[in-house]
């Protein structure tokens, strides 16, 4: 049975549909409401709170911490500045992708590692000989994401000590709400503007109250997953556990998958001092990956041709979909579409995929499995640049 | 002067904009001319008073076609819109009904009036959607000329035909029925609740010059409830930034693709030589050549002002006069201290946060009408209420909102004629203050600032021919291949390179970019460029 998370006595006042999952062990609110469209349109027209403490959080201090992390992590993180963030991700000895998640560099020789499943063995075993100190702080440190074009206001009449205005994309700085001490981070899982606030578990409902009372002339809402699972479909991003899996809980070498498999080439530092798995990613590089992450666009207008022959309407999920969905090319499956959704602000209808490398380039079409009033049919999908939603303001 | 230009627009509303983008996407040369400093028509944002940013005319977005969002990337030059939660009816006697997109929160709302109501309520919606599918497709539709002998008109009217020979027979008849009957008619196939029944009419009668009771009204009934199909993939709703935002993302597109577009450019005459339009004349002279000339302002306008009656057969000009603009409604703006409280549900609620409509029983909105049909403003009238800034922070300082109403009924010609509206506008503004306080008893003291607007300023400010923001009724003998005038359906003008795109023509009035839309593809086709 999970536990509640140090905002329990607030999301659950406030969680009139009783809906909720197990989000790591820990109760999260699926949709405050009856449905997610309030949290949704909040995240893209003023702001969401979403309880986000069960995120893993490792605390990494100690004067050989750069080293050790730009050993683990893919991404050269001796090249992090102090109170920057990097998203990374960390693979086995094959290349293959453990997790992915945040580093936050927040003093000298001080970072947090964030990450979506336990890591904490995984850390330890490979600092032999590195002079760190690894600390599971996953349960002492909550955190909130305040995420929205409204979020900055909001964050800007609670907190002192904080620049916010200068503080940049990926940036982290310390701060207080209400003199409690916090760390707020220019980061999130929307691909808005938007915000993490860091704070010690026992601080949890004052600094909720405060976020809430001042966010209420903003339009502010709390918001759940389910909101929060079709805003990082608009942003392309990509979940562990849904679109990938990590390496040391598949059950199969052929479900692993390395960074470039799954879009995170860009975070792969490969000409550096060893780190782990640069050797085989090395030769991937070199020789091919066999399967690519692309954004897909679904053709709406087949869709409403389909259900015309039934005589309906077209008819979609309201929420964000997580069930592999097969692709094909005429009669050959050629991968697999991992998580979708509607997008209500770009009225599109969208898919996060992995398809054999040939068929990733923009422009290719194939087709997708689609079921309609019981019968299996397709619909063509288009491969389009990631992110499909990107507002100047997430940057800005 | 030799010109490059392929086409000129008239008005930049946001119909002349999504033509203009079209035709510049398919690398057409196109200009895009409007008379105010701002761009959008009547879908407007401005700052009327500092801080507040009102959608001053059309307030909802409903219908704007997805594939024109899709087509012209529209959320990438910053449209963003907020779908309207519930319709909530306050009434006088305490009571309130308020209909939500959760089915059980409706059914509990509906049976406090009628069970029977509640139970057949999503049948309603099913058949109505059912109808809206049907619908649907003729509204990107050019409209074929049934008295043409084009065969791939006819063509087009057979696929029509066929479409309606597929429907079983009881939904034929019912199609039938709902262009005929009245919309209170229509409502009691259905309902037995005068509540329930008198707050769904009203979509019968936004934007004509009819009331619930009047023969034809159902059909607007569905025009307004295809705004409603599909829930998530096209409903009601706010744009973020104001109805203007529509106008300049599209606006922003048009660019993108190469439009030029000038604001403060008011159009005195459409140039015609030998029959065929040649560009356009500026106030203060300077003259704009182009291959053609596509108006987006009304018929009346467009014709009988720019073109000039010399051009034209009487036959023609007598129809376009015929074209009944007729606006009715008034719009009234408030800047607000705080949100305003209901009597009958006190709160700062979720029921605030989609329309709010004074609709009490259907006895009250034919007395609104009756007024009208005298001359006067109605003295009670009907109102639709919206307070964007719940949804929307962006267009009023924290905590402070911004309250948009719509007024029906304020007919463009009164009994003293439509020059007496400056001196009654002020005194319509207290009628529907008076009205909503009914409501709403804190109104007053949270009031900052008012924006009072009558069919006569909309003219004045817009151009609208009598205020009307749809440019013309939505009745049945001005829609489809009627729209403005018979034979003249098809976007094309007597005028030969003389084209229209706005909501006077197919399918009619409403933020929803077809008009704009389908004459492009029409300008396009014919090969004229």
């Amino acid at each position: 049975m999970p536990v509640p998370t140090p905002f329990h006595s607030r999301t659950s006042a406030l969680c009139t549909s009783y809906r909720w999952k197990d989000w790591a062990g820990f109760y999260a609110v699926c949709s405050y409401d009856t449905n997610h469209d309030r949290e949704y349109f909040a995240f893209r027209h003023a702001a969401g709170l979403l309880d986000v403490s069960p995120l893993f959080k490792y605390r990494v201090v100690g004067s050989d911490a750069a080293e050790f992390l730009a050993f683990v992590m893919a991404r050269d993180i001796r090249r992090v500045k102090p109170f920057q963030v990097s998203y990374c991700c960390f693979c086995d000895g094959k290349g293959k992708v453990i997790d992915d998640g945040t580093v936050a560099r927040l003093g000298e020789t001080d970072y947090r590692v964030t990450s979506a499943s336990p890591s904490l063995r995984w850390l330890q075993e490979h600092a032999r000989g590195f002079g760190v100190q690894i600390r599971d702080e996953s349960e002492s440190v909550a955190a909130l994401a305040l995420q929205g074009p409204t979020s900055r206001e909001i964050l800007k009449q609670v907190s002192q000590d904080a620049d916010l205005d200068h503080l940049r994309f990926f940036r982290i700085a310390q701060a207080r709400i209400d003199g409690i001490p916090v760390e707020i981070s220019r980061t999130g899982y929307t691909g808005d503007l938007g915000y993490e606030i860091w704070l010690r578990a026992q601080d949890a409902s004052p600094v909720w109250d405060r976020l809430m009372t001042a966010g209420s002339s903003y339009g502010a809402v709390p918001a759940g997953l389910d909101a929060l699972d079709v805003t990082r479909v608009e942003a392309g991003f990509i979940l562990q556990g849904v679109d990938y899996h990590s390496a040391t809980r598949c059950p199969t070498e052929s479900r692993k998958s390395s960074p470039f498999e799954i879009g995170l080439e860009w975070t792969v530092d490969l000409e550096r001092e060893p780190f782990m798995g640069q050797e085989a990613l090395r030769l991937e590089k070199r020789e091919g990956s066999r399967w690519s992450l692309v954004g897909l666009e679904i053709s709406w207008e087949e869709l409403e041709r389909l259900y015309e022959t039934h005589g309906l309407p077209p008819h979609l999920p309201a929420a964000a979909w997580r069930t592999a969905v097969p692709l094909y090319d005429g009669q050959r499956q050629i991968g697999r579409a991992t998580s979708g959704s509607w997008s209500p602000l770009l009225k599109k209808n969208l898919a996060l995929a992995s398809v054999e490398t040939r068929y990733a380039e923009p422009g290719k079409r194939f087709q997708i499995e689609h079921t309609a009033e019981y019968e299996r049919r397709t619909l063509t999908a288009t491969v389009v640049p990631r992110p499909f939603f990107n507002p100047e303001r997430k940057r800005a | 002067m030799a010109s490059q230009l392929d086409a000129v627009i008239v008005g930049g509303g946001h119909n002349g904009l999504v033509c203009a983008a079209y035709l510049a996407r398919a690398g057409r040369k196109v200009m895009v001319l409007e008379r105010r400093p701002v761009l959008g028509g009547a879908a407007v944002s401005e700052e009327v008073f500092p801080g507040f940013t009102f959608s001053v005319f059309s307030y909802v977005v409903s219908l704007l076609r997805p594939e024109i969002i899709r087509d012209l990337e529209l959320s990438r030059f910053g449209l963003q819109l907020i779908p309207l939660e519930c319709a909530f009816t306050p009434l006088p006697d305490g009571n309130s009904l308020c209909r939500w997109s959760d089915w059980e929160q409706s059914r509990r709302e509906i049976e406090r009036f009628s069970k029977r109501d509640a139970e057949i309520y999503p049948a309603y919606s099913q058949a109505m959607m059912q109808m809206g599918r049907f619908v649907k497709p003729i509204l990107s539709m050019t409209p074929p000329d049934p008295a043409s002998r084009n065969p791939a008109e006819l063509w087009e009217l057979l696929q029509l035909g066929r479409r309606f020979a597929a429907l079983g027979e009881e939904e034929r008849f019912l199609k039938l029925k709902m262009f005929t009957m009245s919309a209170v008619d229509f409502l009691d196939r259905w309902f037995e609740s005068d509540v329930l029944k008198a707050t769904m009419s009203v979509s019968g009668i936004i934007g004509t010059f009819q009331g619930v009771r009047s023969p034809g009204t159902a059909y607007v009934l569905l025009h307004h409830y295809m705004g409603e199909i599909d829930g998530a993939f096209r409903s009601w709703g706010f744009s973020r930034g104001g109805t203007g935002q529509v106008s300049l993302a599209i606006a922003g597109s048009a660019r993108h693709h190469g439009a030029g577009i000038r604001t403060e450019a008011p159009i005195e005459k459409i140039l015609v030589k030998d029959g065929l339009a040649r560009g356009v004349v500026l106030e203060g002279g300077e003259e704009i050549l182009s291959k053609l000339v596509i108006s987006s302002v009304d018929p009346h306008l467009t014709f009988l002002k720019m073109v000039g009656p010399e051009h034209l057969e009487d036959e023609f000009i007598e129809a376009i006069r015929r074209y009944k603009l007729r606006g009715s409604s008034g719009k009234v703006n408030l800047a607000l201290d705080r949100v305003p409280e209901f009597k009958c549900r006190p709160g700062v609620g979720p029921h605030l946060r989609g329309d709010v409509a004074i609709s009490p029983s259907i006895d009250y909105l034919e007395r609104a009408y009756d007024e009208a049909k005298y001359g006067r403003y109605s003295r009670r009238p009907y109102l639709n209420v919206v307070i964007p800034s719940l949804c929307d922070p962006s267009v009023a300082p924290p905590g402070k909102h911004v309250m948009s109403i719509f007024v029906q009924y304020a007919p463009y010609h009164l009994r003293e004629g439509a020059a007496a509206w400056p001196s009654q506008r002020e005194a319509f503004g207290d009628a529907v203050i008076d009205t909503l306080a009914e409501y709403c008893p804190t109104l007053r003291d949270s009031i900052l600032h008012r924006q009072v607007l009558t069919p006569w300023d909309i003219e004045q400010i817009t151009g609208l021919g009598e205020g009307n923001i749809f440019q013309g009724e939505l009745s049945l003998e001005q829609i489809f291949f009627l729209r403005p005038a018979p034979r003249w359906a098809r976007y094309r003008t007597p005028v030969r390179n003389l084209w229209m795109c706005g909501s006077a023509v197919h399918p009619g009035g409403g933020i929803m970019g077809a008009p704009g839309a389908n004459a492009a593809r029409e300008i396009l086709r014919s090969g004229t460029l």
